[in-house]
Formats: C-alpha cells, sequence, structure tokens
C-alpha cells in the first residue's frame, strides 16, 4: 500500500509543477485594455442580429447621435479583436494591436468618429482555437460590440468566422494572408486587409523569373496554408523547369538542415522562402553553417529587418557564436505593401512615428507597429463612410462599394465580390536593417492568369490632420 | 454525500439538469456557452479523475484523446453527416479503442514512466493532423456545422442549445461514472490502486482492472472532445496541445481527485477564473502587458492557494466544512486513502 503511494505521490507533484510551469508561460488567459474613456456598459440586447431599421447611412451632420446598432451609443463606438498577447505567438504580434488602440486613441483626442469615441477591446486568445471561440463570444454575446476587427491568425479566425457570418457581424481586416477570407457569398461579413499570400507568391515570382532567368531556384517553405498559397502564387509565375528542389518546413521542428542540404544539393541559385521570421533566421544560419550562399528572396512576413535581425542574434547567441544580425540580411530580397520603415520622406511613417511617440513609445517602431496603424486608419476609413448613424449592416455595405486607397502602396480590392484586401506590394532588398524600395508597385489578381501590371497611381499623402477625411 | 445510492444519485442529477435548465434561460448567450464549456470540462475531468483518483494511474494524454473524439466527429459529420448522437456514441467507441491500445502499454507502467509515456501521447499526436493534411485540414482544421433543431424555432440561441446538449452528456456521464465507481470494477481499481499484490491476491486481474479504467478515462475524454466539436465549430491542432492536457490535470487536482464532484468544481475553476480576472484586469485599466498576464497569474495564484490549504482539493475543502456543521463519519466510497489522510489531518 505504501509503495504505491509513494510512486502517485511524485507523479502528480510532477505534474502539477508542470501545470504551474506551463500555466505561467503562456496558456490559458484572455485580458484585454480598452482606449479611452470608459466601456459603455451597453445595453442588454443579446444576439442582435436585426434587421437595419434606422435611417439612410448619409444624414446630415446635424443629425444626432445615436445608439444605431449594438456596440454604438451617442458617445461610443466598441469593437473588439482577439490577438495573441501570451503564448508561442506573442513575440512580435502582441505589438499589433497595441498600435492600433494608440492610433484610435489619437483619433478619439482629435474629435473621434462623428464624435464617439472608438472603444477597442482586445482579447487574448493564445493562438489558440477554442479560445478565440470564447474570447469572440464573450465580446459578440456579452459585451455586444460592433465589429470584431483584426482578429489575427488564420487558424484561430476560422474557428469564429462562420459563427460571426451568422451573427451578420462585420468581421473586418482580418489579420492574415489566406485566401480564405474572399468569400463574399458565404461569408458576406468577413474582409481581408494585407497582401493575400497567392498575389504575394505571383508578385515575388514575376521578379524571379525575370531577374533570374535560366538560374535554379529552391522553394523553402512552410508546410500549412501560408506556404502552400504561397508556392501557388510562385508556381503561377515561375517555370516548373526553373525549380529544383521544394523543401517544406513545420514551425514546431526547429531543425532545418535537412532541407538546407537538400537545397544545396540540388545545386539551388536562388532560394525562395514562405517563412516566419524565426523560419527565416534558421534557414539563414543553417546556410551559413553549410557553407550555402544562395540568393534569398522571402515573403514580408518572414522578412521585417529589425524583427529578423534579432532573431538571428539571439539565435547564433545560443549556438554559441556572435553575428552581426543587420549585416547577415542584407541583400535579402522581399515585397512591402506598406511604405518601407526607412522612408522617412514618407507622409505615412511621419504620421504613424508621431502617433506612436505620443501614444505607443513603448514598443519598437517596427512593422508590426505599422501594421497595427495602418490597419487601424483603414477602420477609421471605413466608419467614417459607413455613416453618421450606422447599422452593422452599413458598415459592410460601406466597405463592398470600396475604400479609398490609404497607408497602404497599392489601392484596395475591396468591392460586392472581392473580400480581398490590398492588391500589390513593391520589390525591395534589405539594406543595412531598411528595406529599400527596388521598383515599383505592381498589383494583380488570385487567379493562374491574372496578368502582373505596374501601378499608375501613386499612393496619396496622409491627410495632414491625421484622420481620414469623412 | 454518505450513501450513495442509485435513487440519490439520480436525484442529484435530476437536480443538476434542472438547475442548469434555469440557468440557462436566466442567464445571457454568453453565459450559456460558458455552460456549454464548463459541461465539456467535467466530462474530460470526470473520466481523469477516475483514472487518477481511483485506479491511480496518472495521464498527461487526455487531452490527445480529446482530439480522437474531436477528429471523429468532425469526421463523421462533414462526410456522412451522421446525426449528432450517433457520431456522439461512435466518437466515444473510437476514443475507447485507442484508450484500450494506451492502456495496454500503460498497465506496464508506473508513476513518473507513466506520466512521461501518456506526456509523449499528449505533444505527439495532435502533429498528425499536420502530418496528413488532406484527411485533418493540417492547421486550418475542418470545419463542424451544429444549428439547433428545427422543433425549438429559429430564435433559440444556438448556445442555448449547446449548453443543453453538453450538460445532459456531462450529467449522464456522471451518473455512469458514480455507479460504475460503486460496482465490484470501481472496487477492483481501488483495491489495484491501493495494493496491487493484495488486489491481485483477492483475486482480481490487476492489468485488466488498469486497462479498463483507461478505456473509460478515454471514452469520457473522447465525449468532451465531441463536444469541443461541436461547441467550438472547428476542429484544429492548436486546441488541443499539451497545454489542455496539463489544465484537464490542473482541474481534477483543484477540485479534488477521485471526486466526481470535485471534477466539477475544478471544471467551474479552470472556466471561469480566466474570464473573471480578465473582467477585473479589463476594469483597472492596466497596460495591455501587464493586463494580458493577469489571468495567468491568477490561475497560479489560485493553484497554489488550493494546494496549500486544502490538499485535498476543493472537494476536499467542502466536506471538511461540511464535517464541522454535521458531525457524520462520511465514508465515502471514493478514496480510501484520501480520507485516511484527511482524517489524519483533523486529529493534529
Amino acid at each position: 500500500m505504501k509503495r504505491s503511494n509513494r510512486l502517485r505521490a511524485p507523479a502528480i507533484a510532477v505534474a502539477t509543477v508542470a501545470a504551474l510551469a506551463v500555466a505561467a508561460c503562456s496558456s490559458s488567459s484572455s485580458p484585454s485594455t480598452s482606449v479611452s474613456s470608459p466601456a459603455s456598459s451597453s445595453t442588454s440586447s443579446s444576439t442582435s442580429s436585426s434587421p437595419a431599421t434606422s435611417s439612410s447611412p448619409v444624414s446630415s451632420s446635424s443629425a444626432p447621435l445615436t445608439a444605431s446598432a449594438p456596440g454604438i451609443t451617442a458617445t461610443t463606438i466598441t469593437i473588439g479583436s482577439h490577438q495573441p498577447l501570451t503564448g508561442p505567438a506573442a513575440p512580435g504580434y502582441s505589438e499589433i494591436a497595441p498600435a492600433s488602440a494608440a492610433y484610435f486613441a489619437y483619433v478619439n483626442a482629435h474629435g473621434g468618429v462623428y464624435g464617439r469615441d472608438i472603444d477597442y477591446k482586445y482579447l487574448d486568445d493564445a493562438y489558440n482555437p477554442t479560445q478565440t471561440a470564447t474570447v469572440v463570444r464573450q465580446l459578440v454575446l456579452q459585451d455586444n460590440v460592433y465589429a470584431i476587427f483584426d482578429g489575427l491568425g488564420t487558424p484561430t479566425h476560422l474557428a469564429v468566422e462562420s459563427f460571426l457570418n451568422a451573427q451578420k457581424v462585420p468581421d473586418v481586416f482580418v489579420a492574415s494572408g489566406c485566401n480564405c477570407w474572399d468569400q463574399p457569398t458565404t461569408d458576406p461579413e468577413t474582409f481581408g486587409w494585407q497582401l493575400d499570400y497567392i498575389r504575394e507568391g505571383k508578385i515575388l515570382g514575376a521578379y524571379i523569373a525575370k531577374h533570374f532567368k535560366g538560374k535554379k531556384i529552391g522553394y523553402f517553405y512552410q508546410d500549412d496554408e501560408f506556404g502552400m498559397d504561397g508556392v501557388k502564387g510562385l508556381d503561377y509565375e515561375i517555370p516548373s523547369s526553373m525549380v529544383v528542389s521544394r523543401q517544406s518546413y513545420v514551425d514546431t521542428n526547429v531543425n532545418v538542415a535537412p532541407q538546407v542540404a537538400a537545397l544545396r544539393a540540388a545545386g539551388a541559385q536562388v532560394v525562395v522562402s514562405f517563412s516566419i521570421p524565426a523560419f527565416t533566421a534558421l534557414l539563414k544560419l543553417t546556410s551559413l553553417k553549410l557553407g550555402f550562399s544562395p540568393t534569398l528572396v522571402v515573403s514580408n512576413v518572414g522578412s521585417d529587418p529589425i524583427t529578423l535581425s534579432g532573431l538571428l542574434e539571439s539565435f547564433a547567441k545560443q549556438g554559441g557564436a556572435t553575428v552581426n544580425g543587420n549585416s547577415l540580411t542584407n541583400g535579402i530580397i522581399t515585397d512591402g505593401y506598406a511604405p518601407s520603415l526607412g522612408d522617412a520622406n514618407n507622409s505615412w511613417i511621419a504620421l504613424f512615428k508621431k502617433v506612436h511617440d505620443q501614444y505607443d513609445a513603448k514598443a519598437p517602431f517596427d512593422g508590426n507597429v505599422l501594421y497595427g496603424m495602418g490597419v487601424a486608419y483603414t477602420f477609421v476609413q471605413a466608419m467614417l463612410k459607413a455613416g453618421r448613424n450606422p447599422t452593422r449592416a452599413d458598415l459592410v455595405a460601406a466597405i463592398n462599394s470600396g475604400l479609398p486607397q490609404g497607408p497602404l502602396v497599392a489601392p484596395y480590392a475591396y468591392s460586392m465580390t472581392d473580400h480581398d484586401g490590398v492588391t500589390g506590394a513593391y520589390i525591395g532588398v534589405i539594406n543595412n536593417g531598411v528595406l529599400a524600395p527596388e521598383g515599383p508597385v505592381q498589383i494583380t489578381d488570385t487567379s493562374a492568369t491574372g496578368a502582373i501590371t505596374t501601378y499608375s497611381g501613386t499612393q496619396p499623402q496622409a491627410p495632414a490632420s491625421g484622420i481620414p477625411a469623412p | 454525500m454518505t450513501t450513495n445510492s442509485t435513487p440519490r444519485v439520480l436525484g442529484v442529477a435530476l437536480a443538476a439538469a434542472v438547475l442548469v435548465a434555469i440557468l440557462s434561460i436566466k442567464l445571457n448567450t454568453f453565459r450559456d456557452y460558458q455552460i456549454a464549456e464548463i459541461a465539456v470540462e467535467v466530462t474530460a475531468v470526470a473520466g481523469l479523475t477516475i483514472l487518477t483518483g481511483l485506479s491511480g494511474q496518472i495521464s498527461l494524454g487526455n487531452g490527445a484523446f480529446m482530439a480522437i473524439g474531436a477528429y471523429t466527429t468532425a469526421l463523421l459529420l462533414l462526410h456522412l453527416n451522421w446525426p449528432f448522437y450517433l457520431v456522439l456514441v461512435l466518437a466515444a467507441m473510437v476514443t475507447a479503442a485507442a484508450g484500450a491500445v494506451v492502456g495496454v502499454a500503460a498497465a506496464r507502467l508506473h508513476g513518473p514512466y507513466l506520466a512521461g509515456a501518456t506526456l509523449l501521447l499528449g505533444v505527439a499526436l495532435p502533429s498528425v493532423a499536420y502530418a496528413y493534411q488532406g484527411e485533418f485540414g493540417g492547421d486550418q482544421g475542418l470545419d463542424v456545422n451544429f444549428t439547433t433543431p428545427s422543433f425549438l424555432g429559429v430564435n433559440f440561441p444556438l448556445t442555448r442549445w449547446e449548453a443543453w446538449v453538453c450538460s445532459a452528456v456531462a450529467i449522464v456521464t456522471l451518473v455512469l461514472l458514480a455507479n460504475l465507481g460503486r460496482s465490484r470494477v470501481g472496487r477492483s481499481w481501488r483495491a489495484v490502486r491501493d495494493d496491487e499484490v493484495a488486489a491481485a491476491l483477492a483475486g482480481v486481474n490487476v492489468a485488466r482492472s488498469r486497462i479498463l479504467a483507461f478505456v473509460v478515462s478515454a471514452a469520457c475524454a473522447g465525449l468532451a472532445g465531441a463536444l469541443l466539436a461541436i461547441v467550438t465549430g472547428l476542429v484544429a491542432p492548436e486546441a488541443f496541445t499539451i497545454t489542455l492536457s496539463i489544465a484537464l490535470l490542473t482541474a481534477a487536482v483543484i477540485g479534488g481527485l477521485g471526486t466526481l464532484a470535485g471534477a466539477v468544481w475544478g471544471s467551474l475553476v479552470i472556466v471561469l477564473v480566466p474570464t473573471y480576472a480578465t473582467d477585473v484586469a479589463t476594469s483597472h485599466g492596466l497596460s495591455s502587458s501587464v493586463a494580458s498576464n493577469i489571468p495567468i497569474a491568477a490561475y497560479g495564484a489560485v493553484l497554489i492557494l488550493v494546494m496549500l490549504v486544502f490538499p485535498q482539493g476543493i472537494q476536499g475543502a467542502v466536506r471538511w466544512l461540511l464535517g464541522l456543521f454535521w458531525h457524520s463519519p462520511t465514508p465515502s466510497w471514493h478514496t480510501a486513502s484520501i480520507s485516511k489522510t484527511h482524517e489524519k489531518e483533523g486529529t493534529q
């Protein structure tokens, strides 16, 4: 009797300690913060799919502000989001929502949206779809948010896409480049925002086919929809005879030596990488170790110079080596759909830097912060277009009728039949930690045959007030 | 709590069903969703508490069993479009079969070795979904469509229906487990837990008893996985990481190992504390980096407190409190050894 009890006790103790450790470093939680004024303890109507009974979206400027939809009062617009604030996806990505909140705080301080403050309530889902399902239901069913904004991640957001559409809650500007947000007939409430991975693959592919004619090309990609959509786009443009090796990785296995060795053995002279930043860094370091130095072409997701340089230095340090992150990223070819952070003359960079310094100064001014501010700006554009006293349907209708180009370098695809976001990007080369644009903005669609054309327009200047015109 | 006769168990079950029905109608639709979540958790934790508390085996792999139940459900609904109650039964059966396989291995292992082996299962199994993307949808997972039946009308909230379905399954599971615990099977589990040699001498087939405990525990996890699939509406590998397995064990320990009431307490803590802590953190306007970690800290603090103050878990505390008022002997069916320790503490 004593024997089995003695054995059982340590086992349970071990398990409990493990539980504590896991609880402490990641996992279950759902925090949030709200910008500005106290949250409106909104009225009780629970599921709120009430049809639009209000007045027309464009009301006269003197019309009184009403509680025109769930989450909207005379003084506030409450919106919600799910974000990985803790857990493995948090580094980097956890900066996005605070950056959006900072831009909303700026808008609130400058008159708000038709006089209403935006109250942005983002909850932690730790990148776990089960928790996403919980926090989004909390936001919609209990907190009565007007819309879900910038929900981050493909598997996480897929867990709530059909729920949001069933509830007729606007699901705007999902933070993922999956092509799956563009389904206007089945998911009319859902809209993408960033450049989708198929378009990105096509733009990178066309550049490679043109500039590296006759060279041997190798693929390195994440084994999920991100990598596979990217490869789909690449294959539309790069003749299959040029591709000598296709290597995929799973993001739970950090040993990429077999893949790199295979790329090297195949004699790849150019390696295209659809990878997250950590794996771009691993690809680079492993190549160095194996004496393999192809030209690297990396997707936007995995090429933020500041993030990448930090990862390269910390990974090398773990392996007992010292490297200069910035010099290792030199020469990486990538694409950008937002202006380069290094372009101090760009009016958008100047605007967001100003907002950052005032409201979000603790975070580094990097690609994630730029992303959060850019998508927040787009939301304010859409809200202004939706009218003074908008219903939920008015917001969807406003985006369906198209949004003017803003902080991104190419126009949006938004229409009744297209819910993709930005349609193009420019090619750039990383030089000394900064993305230097090289060549014009290219725009395209997601089809196999759709041409890639040079964008003839120019990006508009950021408004002097920093707030979009209604 | 003294005599767990069948009429008494059924009475408690009926009272619980009435309570759930009243709560689900009185509270808002998000609370309904939380009731469903709690019921899912109860179903899984009850199976684990039986395994660990009664048969003395540990499992860090019950999250993987939930994944098996959830994927079975998703695949059957997606490809064959079977009625949900049938799918539920099948999900439990498939998972029970998996539990039998693991149980065969587990019957030979003890203590930390068993923890390690089941940990392996919990870590490795979800990766299968990435390896066979065509079948399991990889990272994106599989969609699960679940709707309210037409007889309830179009305005009946889906979350309330989910709360009813999940609670019904949880209550039936608890009734069955309570009966099993009092039966010959339950007695042989306790005998094996307390002393394998004595149990074998008394004619208990030790290996079979241990394997059966794994089968029962896995079947419960499979049911919970099936419920989780319909509640979440998506089955994806990220939902079944090792964190889930550990959360289940945590709930069982916080609630009080080996007691079904403890499974309910533990599930309440696991589901409600993070939401409550979030509301508190939000209402005090903390910076996002602080606020986002408060629920995790609260979770850890609750865990430490319960373990320090009530090593027998919340149910141990409840029993101690009840003991202050009634001076009943309370020799309940589940824990010979646990109540013995408890008495020792009481006399100190």
